[in-house]
């Protein structure tokens, strides 16, 4: 993981315990003309200590955070020495934007110099989604299935399902899945400002993502990359790995409704958690955790009524936060940091909070963990991820055999 | 005069080069080959052409990018079409 709270897994995994809001003012471009001058950026990424520098010209940044969180995951899993078969894993990694970064300096360059000068060679490689799987393909060596899904802030939900199915089918023992995004920049905020989605909170950047509050105005965006390594269980079990969790359901589906908004009563966000209950073969009352999609918008009230639709009287028993009121809204990389921590959430029996929470919206009715995490074990951990589109991802998780 | 480090368009080239393909400016030298030796593939020799044309003010057309082999070859080109 490489996220606006940490470099690696364990600070991401420390400042989510401990609370910490990753959001502060927009330091990569002048944000003054906006609205939003406020972005949870990822601090000191240092990416040549995973290759070499004439790579940062071929790579757009959310590629060279996917290739880096690559490394780090393969030795989180074991898989860096004993590397699995090239022709039995996989790489599925997607990406919300992709390379926006890359597009906004090539294209004032070409504007300046004409595409002659103004265009690098690598541009087209350095900003499409799927080079994000691509580069990690090539530096890994790994040959079998490579694909990117994009799905707004579904992204990394859907890769890492579509990952598990891929094991499921036989097509692939190990899978290297989930999203990565860096669209901290002027068009992309500015983007998402002109759709009135981001919070102006600019004078309190750490209090400004508060899923579930009253006083919320808007999701806070933030940039990284999180990947898991799905590996098929019998062969994690021969090898001796460490298992940190249990991927045992996962759906998709889709709202028909709007672009943005999603269904009035959450009813595309009701039928995607009743599928990967269905497709886990477990009763909702079972579900001890789940990390709400809680972007800090008028949508948190729906999603909290379609999880009380579909749990019934158990939604009272539920404890559920939103991590995004630390490490903000990560878009396409969004379900696989969320995702990771909810297998280590299960690993390790403590739950995230969900900061900020001062002023609880009564119509936002559960036990959202408020401001410190706890010490519970649980048997099941879903994660939630919806994305523009109405486009709505589901992953089950279990706590480790 | 056959000291080719006192060459300042050699030297200039291998600083280029040095810094886009991540490699020590030492181990440039006029006989080494972009593909074979400097590991340039055709993305990053296209760069190189680029980087060269802003640096020396010519212009190195596709057609005369193939035979543009060595880093000598180089230097021989920008010699004979450097206006300045």
């Amino acid at each position: 993981m490489i996220t606006p709270l940490g470099l690696d897994t364990e600070q991401t995994w420390e400042a989510v315990i401990a609370g910490r809001s990753g959001v502060g003012p927009i330091t990569k471009f002048d944000a003054s003309e906006l609205p939003t001058q406020i972005a949870a950026e990822v601090r000191d990424f240092e990416p040549t200590k995973y290759f070499s520098k004439k790579y940062l010209r071929q790579m757009d940044l959310f590629i060279q955070y996917a290739v880096a969180a690559s490394y780090m995951a393969l030795e989180n899993a074991g898989l860096h020495e004993d590397r699995p078969p090239a022709e039995r894993t996989g790489v599925y990694v997607g990406s919300g934007l992709g390379g926006i970064t890359t597009i906004e300096s090539t294209h004032l360059a070409m504007r300046e110099k004409g595409w002659r000068h103004g265009i690098s060679p690598y541009f087209v490689p350095a900003l499409i989604i799927n080079l994000a799987g691509g580069q990690i393909s090539i530096f890994q060596g790994f040959k079998g299935p490579l694909m990117s899904h994009v799905s707004a802030c579904s992204t990394a939900a859907h890769s890492i399902g579509e990952a598990y199915l891929a094991i499921r089918y036989g097509r692939a023992d190990v899978m290297l899945a989930g999203g990565t995004e860096s669209t901290i920049t002027a068009l992309s905020v500015g983007g998402f400002a002109a759709a009135r989605a981001l919070s102006k909170r600019n004078d309190e950047p750490t209090k400004a993502s508060r899923p579930f509050t009253k006083s919320r105005d808007g999701f806070v965006m933030g940039e990284g990359c999180g990947l898991l390594v799905l590996e098929d269980m019998d062969r994690a079990k021969a090898r001796g790995a460490t298992i940190i969790a249990e991927l045992v359901g996962y759906a998709a589906n889709s709202d028909a409704h709007h672009v943005t908004a999603p269904s009035p009563n959450g009813e595309g966000a009701q039928a995607c958690i009743r599928l990967a209950l269905e497709d886990a073969g477990v009763s909702g009352d079972a579900v001890g955790y789940i990390n709400a999609h809680g972007t800090s918008t008028a949508a948190d009230q729906i999603e909290s009524s379609a999880i009380r639709q579909v749990f019934g009287a158990h939604a009272d028993k539920l404890q559920v936060s939103s991590t995004k009121s630390m490490h903000a809204h990560l878009l396409g990389a969004a379900g696989s940091v969320e995702g990771a921590l909810c297998c280590l959430a299960l690993q390790r029996g403590v739950l995230p909070p969900t900061i900020n929470l001062d002023d609880p919206d009564p119509s936002c009715d559960l036990d959202y963990i408020p401001h410190e995490a706890r010490r519970v074990e649980v048997e099941y951990a879903l994660s939630n991820s919806f994305g523009f589109g109405g486009t709505n991802a589901c992953l089950l998780f279990k706590r480790a055999p | 005069m056959s000291d080719a480090t006192s060459d300042p368009i050699l030297d200039t080239i291998k600083e280029i080069i040095a810094e886009q393909l991540d490699v020590q400016k030492e181990d440039v030298s006029a006989e080494k080959s972009f593909t074979d030796d400097l590991q340039a593939d055709s993305l990053a020799i296209v760069e190189l052409v680029l980087a060269l044309e802003e640096k020396f003010h010519i212009k190195i057309p596709d057609d005369k990018v193939d035979s543009i082999k060595t880093v000598g070859d180089a230097v021989q080109y920008i010699k004979q079409n450097n206006a300045g």
